[in-house]
């Protein structure tokens, strides 16, 4: 094992390249870039024997990416923003064609206005598409999440797509010190694909068939089972992932100081660790808090949330987008899966750090704050930018 | 050819096996295109338009409908410009 300080983008590169992808297509966008810049270095070099299929838009990308996961290639993209937008009709056509694809995705505003900057509404709205969506929290989580995720994404009991997503910038273009395993460990977690049962070279077939009312519902029924196994599959994976590397994340929502929390945040991706250090600065002046990273969106870990629930009385959930609905997409998804649970929680929602604006540890603190006093408004733009109320005195 | 009924039966993947030129829509059609050869010029303009590759050229170079395949939709009658092609109901 060796130590490199890279970029989260390079952290996807190099999984990619130590996962001995075969297929790569991809196009270029701001903050993504330099993942399949990286990537074509490697096969251009020799150092990674794979196609590298250059394209002229995201939707291709992800059409040729499908195409070559539904015959058993180790099929790998990356985008961003309005990359991912665009690649919408064919995200649910590569779960629904059972394509094992896994896809780097750079979390990055969308427009208008024009934003690069670091933004979960991407990916968000990308969550009714029947993708695993794992959302992390530094480079070295990065790495090890896109190797776990080629494992589930490909498993038999899975054959869906998976995204892992890196916050634009905060991760994307900040190195940090990642711990590298060696080629002879990861053949060893992840051996080679076998070849698709369903369609081989040489066979006249089609991807994606047709069927009327009568069986429709069952095949998307079937999507929907795979996507529950994939709750239980990342376990595994994680398990074996640990036993290889000496490391894992912590299952689809690790906790930190949650057991005798009065108040818990739920937080994604990079604003984590912001929040874990609110929790000990506030830990040190006795408040009783914690913290929850929903670490896997989807499968939506709702057995996880029930049991914090039942252990939380408050429950903040801090969601990094807005999705145009009444609530955070995330919030939505909390309280949808605390509702026929055995306690309900006292629940507030933060939209907070949009286009990447700095969620600072004043504004978690904030958060913390309302949730304590359970003043405020259920769904709270807590760092929105307001005329201050004059008072009576001018 | 399989047949499926419940969800137990089915594949994981929706892959089809079948070529789609063994898939036969004849009973889509509710009008069916009639070529009048007597005025047909043997532009070969409903070939191009067809839709649904459903026309073919016999060894005559004359037009053929190819009835397993055609669904009705008349647009080879609409741009023929002879108007050799009539559309006449299924019985």
């Amino acid at each position: 094992m060796v130590q490199l300080v890279i970029s989260g983008n390079y952290a996807q590169s190099y999984a990619a390249k130590l996962a001995r992808v075969q297929v790569v297509a991809a196009y270029p966008i701001t903050p993504q870039t330099q993942i399949v810049e990286k990537i074509a270095e490697f096969v251009a070099s020799g150092e990674l024997p794979a196609q590298y299929i250059e394209v002229e838009s995201e939707h291709s990308a992800l059409q040729a990416c499908i195409s070559a996961a539904a015959l058993g290639a180790r099929t790998y993209t990356a985008t961003s923003s309005q990359g991912l937008l665009l690649m919408h009709e064919l995200l649910h056509w590569a779960s629904g064609a059972r394509a094992p694809i896994v896809m780097g995705n750079v979390n990055r505003a969308i427009a208008p206005p024009w934003s690069i900057w670091a933004d979960h509404g991407d990916s968000m709205a990308q969550r009714d598409t029947g993708w695993i969506q794992i959302y992390a929290e530094s480079n070295q989580e990065v790495l090890d999440t896109t190797l776990m995720a080629f494992r589930l994404s490909e498993d038999p009991e899975v054959l869906l797509p998976a995204m892992v997503t890196e916050d634009a910038f905060f991760l994307s273009h900040t190195v940090e010190p990642v711990d590298i395993p060696s080629q002879e460990q990861v053949d060893g977690f992840l051996p080679r694909r076998r070849a698709s049962e369903g369609i081989r070279p040489g066979t006249p077939g089609r991807l994606g068939s047709f069927t009327g009312p009568e069986l429709y519902a069952e095949m998307r029924y079937k999507v929907g089972q795979a996507m529950g196994r994939a709750a239980d599959v990342l376990l595994e994976v994680e398990d074996d992932y640990r036993r290889v590397t000496g490391r894992d994340h912590g299952g689809p929502l690790p906790t930190y100081r949650a057991e005798d929390a009065d108040a818990v945040l739920i937080t994604m991706g990079t604003a984590s660790t912001t929040a874990r250090s609110v929790v000990d600065d506030m830990r040190e002046r006795g408040g009783k808090v914690g913290l929850a990273k929903l670490r896997v969106f989807r499968p939506f870990p709702v057995r996880a949330i029930r049991e914090l629930g039942a252990r939380v009385d408050r429950i903040g959930v801090l969601d990094r987008s807005y999705t145009f609905g009444p609530m955070g997409a995330a919030y939505t998804e909390v309280a949808g899966a605390l509702y026929a649970g055995r306690s309900r929680p006292l629940l507030r929602n933060f939209i907070a750090g949009l286009g990447g604006r700095d969620i600072t540890p004043t504004t978690v603190e904030a958060m913390y704050a309302a949730l304590l006093t359970g003043d405020g408004a259920e769904v709270d733009w807590i760092d929105l930018k307001r005329k201050r109320e004059v008072g009576a005195n001018g | 050819m399989m047949s499926y009924e419940t969800v137990e039966d089915l594949p994981e993947a929706p892959l089809a096996t079948r070529p789609s030129d063994r898939i036969t829509t004849a009973s889509w059609r509710t009008f069916r295109p009639v070529i009048r050869l007597e005025a047909c010029t043997k532009c070969y303009v409903c070939w191009k338009f067809c839709p649904d590759v459903a026309i073919g050229i016999d060894k005559a170079g004359w037009p053929v409908v190819l009835l397993d395949y055609c669904k009705g939709c008349g647009i080879c009658a609409e741009e023929c410009k002879p108007r050799a092609i009539d559309m006449v109901k299924e019985g």
